[in-house]
């Protein structure tokens, strides 16, 4: 387990953000960085400086997906089909739950986009769901993943609010993307919050464009730490986003203070990446290496 | 947005003060490590030339296409300006600008992972061939001229400064490279040149230039009939990386680049220029794999034993009119197959087998050769000899016809005076897998109106005989 993690934080990107973000717990700049000169000075090398990204760190759901087969049942479930109108983006692929689309293999979970014609649609793929089976109010949540490229590919690591009562619908449920991408821009991590008077196109979102690195080509962690009144959203090593009530639309709605479930899936296709074009690869794959969430601890 | 990514000058000097001390970290090499003896040094031009780089224009080309602009340029003091000559430029004998920019030094860059540059043009273009590893030879480190040779071809620019990525298709073979870079451009289809320039030319290790995929054939998985001590040249050699912006590049790779497979070294090898040779009669496949990714495409070859060709015409050449022939100067011929649509489904025409000239018609319904230009008197002659070949089995109803066509007086289709007259063969009279040699009475053409302006011969299975090979075609006097 790794619970206790701190990100080595190797580049510049990190410490300003960090003290903009949370002047409450870091000192100020010129102390901070004493601080660090002299810990080089004792250790000589290992870390150069340090952003603290996450704070929670007692788990409350695992999945490191050790188990070859199907998805541990316990924790997860799927939606299957089309939804309404490509789940509401006209998304172009059929989700099941059969191996060729979702299984568990050498440690990593497969989501697998494949181009065959199914049930009236031109692609498979699926969407894990852990709706009635796990949900969480704060904490943190992360998955190491890597995702797939490609014109029209749409891989999402993302949170529904659990419905208050059952008329309850989107977008006053509340939706939290930790991770999003377009296959077409290999490079872009897209993560936001969607709510009323605030969703879609409006949705609250920051990009996070990796230098000299993809998304595609490794694993990385993509986690968010969620509080009352905020949402930090983070990759690796790096804090790239806090979004807080003050970010919202004048008179929205912070939608974000009960019970949330996580989705994981591989669109293709539909309103937010278009569709895949004759480049696009087939199958392609989206591995998750592991799901952990933990417990809101009040510190920060 | 209150979270922009900003370096401020205290973590600039923090990262200063980082270096200085892991110094006292670094672990000591092992002595079997292998330093590389060649430069890493990545500019080409910059602002002027890189130390050791040359300009070697191409011969025939204009030589002094190019020039060093310090008026335009992207960065900096200069840039490189091409003049891409107009047709007919007395300074151009072969009508085109072309260049390789060496350093015959030697680098090494298999720690980059793309030639980069920023490139405007006069007007939008398309640059025929623009990349690396071109050395005329001259590379003091290489059996071989311009071994790893890389070229994309019809770079399209615009007129606005844009940056152009060209991936390395595996640096890890460039670790003494001499070709830093070269271009060949000519004037566009209306004869009509251009400038353009290209300035920060340089290697770069960008860490998003992703997801290789090699291919052979360009990717075709292609089935070939081929004979013993055949050869064939794989090309379509490719390599794809997507980039940073989600584009797909691909450039044309020297086979150098590529590690080639026979699945059956008895039957065919491969070397490593992509050249297989048949060795053996029964099947193989042809793969490849490029910095270990498997190369789409293959070639499977079925190896049929030798080439049985036709027997070789042994005419007094005085009495023969050759149509087509090796053992003959032939007349002039328009075409060996006129696809004529949309009727005709033939495909094929003439083919060189090991240099022997042979005519293989597959898909065949009808098909015609044309002489016309001038039209054919065979007046004196007394037979039309051709050989034919049929290696699929032969059925009851199948046929081969076999027609002559004369223009008449007006030496021109049409007008009123053609006429055509057609012999049938049938199953009868046809054997599968050996030629057939026939030599037809051309008073047998009872409807030849003519024979002074001779000017098609059709060859018509109805489809009943797909694929028809087809040598010796000559009429003579007996």
């Amino acid at each position: 387990m790794n619970s206790n993690k701190q990100f080595n934080m190797k580049k510049n990107s990190g410490l300003k953000e960090t003290l903009t973000l949370r002047k409450e717990t870091f000192p100020a700049l010129s102390s901070g960085f004493l601080l660090i000169a002299l810990f080089l000075l004792n250790t000589g090398c290992a870390v150069d400086d340090t952003q603290t990204v996450v704070n929670f760190t007692t788990l409350t759901m695992q999945d490191e997906f050790d188990t070859d087969g199907a998805p541990d049942s316990s924790i997860w479930g799927y939606d299957i089909g089309t939804g309404m109108n490509g789940w509401g983006n006209q998304e172009l692929q059929y989700y099941t739950d059969r191996p060729e689309n979702v299984t568990v293999n050498n440690g990593v979970l497969i989501i697998t986009a494949r181009k065959e014609d199914f049930q009236g649609s031109g692609y498979t793929s699926a969407r894990l769901i852990t709706q009635g089976k796990f949900s969480q109010t704060y904490g943190r949540f992360e998955a190491r993943i890597r995702v797939p490229y490609g014109q029209g590919m749409w891989p999402a690591f993302w949170m529904l609010g659990v419905p208050d009562s059952p008329g309850e619908i989107w977008p006053s449920l509340g939706e939290i993307d930790i991770m999003e991408m377009r296959g077409q821009n290999p490079t872009t991590l897209i993560g936001s919050v969607h709510g009323p008077g605030y969703s879609a196109g409006n949705a609250i979102s920051k990009e996070y464009v990796f230098q000299n690195d993809r998304m595609d080509t490794g694993f990385h962690v993509y986690g968010i730490e969620w509080g009352p009144d905020y949402v930090n959203h983070y990759v690796d090593d790096v804090l790239y986003n806090q979004i807080t009530p003050e970010d919202l639309p004048e008179g929205s709605e912070w939608v974000f203070d009960n019970d949330f479930y996580i989705l994981i899936n591989l669109a293709v296709g539909g309103n937010f990446v278009g569709s895949p074009n004759s480049e696009t690869v087939f199958p392609q794959s989206m591995l998750v290496d592991y799901v952990r969430v933990y417990e809101y601890n009040g510190l920060n | 947005m209150k979270n922009i990514r900003v370096k401020n000058i205290g973590i600039l000097i923090l990262s200063g003060l980082v270096l200085s001390w892991s110094v006292g970290c670094e672990r000591e090499v092992s002595d079997e490590v292998e330093f590389a003896s060649f430069p890493q040094r990545a500019e080409i031009f910059i602002d002027g030339f890189s130390g050791g780089l040359e300009y070697l224009p191409f011969g025939g080309s204009k030589l002094d296409a190019f020039s060093v602009d310090t008026d335009v340029k992207y960065l900096g003091e200069a840039s490189m300006r091409f003049d891409v000559p107009n047709f007919g430029d007395p300074s151009t004998s072969l009508g085109f600008a072309g260049a390789i920019f060496p350093d015959y030094g030697g680098r090494d860059l298999s720690d980059f992972d793309a030639l980069t540059f920023w490139a405007k043009a006069s007007r939008a273009e398309t640059i025929s061939q623009i990349g690396f590893g071109s050395d005329f030879g001259n590379s003091p480190y290489r059996d071989m001229q311009d071994k790893f040779l890389v070229t994309k071809e019809n770079l399209r620019v615009s007129t606005g400064w844009q940056k152009y990525v060209i991936p390395l298709p595996d640096p890890g073979k460039l670790i003494n490279e001499t070709g830093m870079f070269w271009y060949a451009e000519g004037p566009d289809a209306n004869g009509d040149g251009y400038s353009f320039w290209i300035d920060e030319l340089k290697f770069e290790k960008l860490g998003t230039v992703a997801q290789p995929r090699p291919a052979i054939l360009n990717g075709e998985d292609r089935m070939e009939r081929s004979f013993l001590d055949f050869q064939i040249n794989l090309t379509g050699l490719t390599q794809t990386y997507n980039l940073e912006t989600g584009e797909n590049q691909t450039v044309a790779a020297a086979p150098s680049y590529f590690t080639f497979e026979s699945s059956d070294t008895g039957v065919a090898i491969v070397n490593g220029m992509g050249v297989v040779t048949m060795v053996g009669t029964g099947t193989a496949e042809i793969t490849a794999t490029l910095g270990g990714v498997r190369a789409a495409g293959s070639l499977t070859v079925d190896v049929g034993g030798s080439f049985d060709f036709a027997p070789v015409p042994t005419r007094d050449p005085a009495t023969v009119i050759s149509i087509f022939s090796d053992a003959y100067t032939n007349v002039p011929v328009d075409f060996y197959n006129g696809f004529f649509a949309p009727f005709q489904t033939t495909l094929g025409g003439a083919i060189n087998i090991n240099g022997d000239n042979i005519i293989e018609y597959t898909e065949l319904n009808f098909v015609a050769t044309e002489f016309k230009n001038p039209t054919v008197n065979a007046s004196a002659m007394t037979h039309f000899h051709v050989d034919i070949r049929i290696d699929e089995n032969i059925d009851p109803a199948d046929f081969i016809a076999v027609e002559l066509g004369d223009f008449g007086a007006n030496a021109a289709f049409g007008g009123g005076d053609d006429s055509s007259s057609r012999i049938t063969f049938d199953s009868s009279t046809l054997v599968s897998g050996q030629w057939i040699s026939l030599d037809i009475p051309l008073s047998d053409f009872t409807g030849l109106a003519s024979r002074n302006n001779l000017a098609q011969i059709f060859f018509i299975s109805d489809g009943t005989i797909s694929t028809l090979l087809v040598d010796n075609m000559y009429f003579y006097a007996e």
